[in-house]
């Protein structure tokens, strides 16, 4: 059983099972309240599922793209759940979890899936995308390169054949389609996503120039 | 009940700390800093601050278990900073602090990391207790507050806080304008030997009669700042050559008279004769040697925590939450914020 933590956008946790599926899943859109909410949340899934706690194998954290404040709670919370329970943790990007879910639904009502764009509100007035071909052979969301930080009005330039794709602009990550997507990562043998947090901003900062004349 | 051990996890500002406590009794206190990452913006960048603690959490607190010898199932209880401090900081440190009290399925304590500095005081290995009530003088990059502490767990009141700059951001910019590098306490310290303090008289922020009416233990730097500014200016602009050493000095006893003045004169009006020093600042000698002949002078009873017990760290949060379940706190349990604002008066979230 796995434990899965994404804080990229609202806030999601949830308790999934390879054979079982989705067994517990608690999620807030709140966008400001995700160290708040999130030990309530990873508690209050444990309880639901009737599991305890040494019965996760692996803690899934979310790793986004996603604003900075926010997505470092999940992933702290992530790295320090595995820690005290003595477990591994592995790294999913946020997206992928969203493509998986949409690719799933539109599976289910066309019987085929065709290329598509995940959009995520980056603020600032921009936007996280990453594109998808489709499903692989296992049936895993096949992304194109990495996700990428746009303004809404130069998509259409930077993402290559932006045309062809079906976009789709999500507020929400589904903590469950994040476990189950690891799940089928670990049975059909991939490879997780690196350490590093897809901030995809650097710091505000300046470098400060000569000091002010005050007088 | 036997003295319980407590986890302490602190990331208000740019060290990230893990402290571990059995009690009274330090066992770790792991201190990562990003304090070079900040060095040339000359002063803490909270998103690169936030970054780090990110990184450094979990490896501080592998090397805090490893130094203090136990294992997280020993752990009796976890506490935390929920502010005040930097958000986004912060934030790391609750988040995952609650995700390891759920792990270890132990109690959480959310402590404020000002009355944290407070608590610092009792690890000392002289052993001798920390005696109440107390005023406590905080002096660091990020905060420059008195306090009135009349308990530990209970009661503790704010007597003035900086209006403008934390004393350390003054030595930060100070320095700045002197042409030497973050962070500016120890640069400034350095630059001072030899220097003549009385030779250039700086302004004292909010000391003047009408200010005391208002802000009687109020701090502000800004004005000093400036000040120092303007003088040195001045003499660039006159072709003279600026005197570093005297000008060092001279602010550095600026700053150290107007926090031992209005902290001695807390003492004695609210007749505490003890007083308390902590935060970062504390590692300036010459605040420390001018607070030891001030107390000497008055009748106060001087307490300096050690060192690394001054800096911002997590045996002092440690510390706390332990003295507040020896008190019968209950938990702060899962649902708290990270506070950015936190007032003393919320010792426990
Ligand atoms: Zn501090």
């Amino acid at each position: 059983m796995l434990l899965a933590i994404d804080t990229s956008a609202g806030t999601t946790v949830a308790v999934v099972d390879r054979d079982r599926g989705i067994i517990a899943e608690r999620s807030s859109a709140d966008t400001r309240a995700h160290s708040e909410v999130i030990g309530d949340f990873i508690a209050g899934c444990l309880a639901d599922s009737g599991v305890p706690t040494t019965a996760i194998s692996c803690v899934v954290a979310g790793m986004g793209p996603g604003p900075f404040t926010g997505l470092r709670v999940g992933i702290a919370a992530a790295q320090a759940f595995a820690l005290g329970a003595g477990v591994p943790v592995v790294r999913v990007v946020s997206h992928d979890a969203i493509a998986a879910d949409l690719f799933a639904a539109e599976l289910a009502a066309t019987g085929s899936t065709g290329p598509l764009l995940v959009v995520t509100d980056a603020r600032r007035r921009e936007v996280y995308w990453s594109a998808y071909r489709g499903l692989d052979d296992a049936g895993l969301p096949a992304r194109d390169g990495e996700p990428g930080l746009a303004r809404p009005a130069e998509l259409a330039e930077v993402v290559p054949g932006f045309d062809g794709y079906r976009r789709v602009d999500a507020t929400e990550v589904s903590g469950g389609a994040l476990g189950m997507l690891a799940e089928r990562m670990f049975a059909s043998g991939r490879e997780f996503a690196s350490a590093t947090p897809l901030y995809l901003r650097s710091p505000d900062v300046t470098v400060p120039g000569a000091p002010k004349r005050v007088s | 009940m036997s003295a319980p051990l407590v986890l302490g996890i602190e990331t208000s500002c740019d060290e990230t700390g893990i402290g571990i406590v059995r009690g009274t009794t330090l066992l770790a206190n792991v201190i990562a800093s990003s304090m070079e990452e900040h060095a040339r913006y000359g002063g803490v960048v909270p998103e690169i601050a936030a970054r780090a603690h990110l990184e450094a959490l979990t490896p501080a607190i592998e090397s805090a278990l490893a130094e203090a010898r136990v294992t997280l199932a020993d752990l009796d209880a976890i506490a935390v900073t929920s502010g005040p401090g930097l958000a986004g900081a912060l934030m790391v440190g609750v988040g995952a602090a609650k995700a390891l009290a759920v792990a270890l399925d132990r109690p959480l304590y959310a402590v404020n990391h000002l009355v944290g500095h407070v608590g610092a005081d009792v690890l000392r290995d002289d052993g001798t207790a920390i005696e109440l009530p107390t005023v406590a003088l905080l002096v660091s990059g990020g905060h420059t507050s008195l306090l009135l502490v009349r308990d530990l767990v209970s009661d503790v009141e704010l007597l003035g806080e900086t209006i403008d700059d934390a004393a350390g951001e003054a030595f930060d910019k100070v320095a700045r304008l002197l042409g030497l590098p973050y962070p500016g306490g120890p640069e400034i310290d350095r630059a001072a030997v030899g220097g003549d303090a009385s030779s250039i008289r700086f302004p004292r922020g909010l000391s003047r009669a009408k200010d005391l009416a208002e802000h009687r233990y109020d701090f502000s730097f800004s004005g000093l700042k400036t000040a120092v500014a303007r003088w040195v200016e001045q003499k660039r602009d006159a072709g003279e050559e600026v005197p570093l050493a005297d000008v060092a000095a001279g602010f550095r006893e600026a700053v150290a008279d107007v926090l031992l003045t209005k902290a001695v004169a807390a003492c004695t009006d609210l007749g505490v004769p003890r007083l308390l020093l902590g935060g970062g600042v504390v590692a300036n000698a010459r605040i420390r040697q001018l607070a030891a002949e001030r107390c000497a002078a008055a009748g106060v009873a001087l307490r300096i925590p050690p060192l690394s017990l001054c800096t911002d760290n997590g045996a002092m949060i440690a510390a706390l939450g332990a003295q507040l379940i020896l008190a019968g706190h209950a938990p702060s349990g899962l649902g708290f914020a990270a506070d950015s604002t936190l007032p003393v008066t919320s010792i426990q979230a």
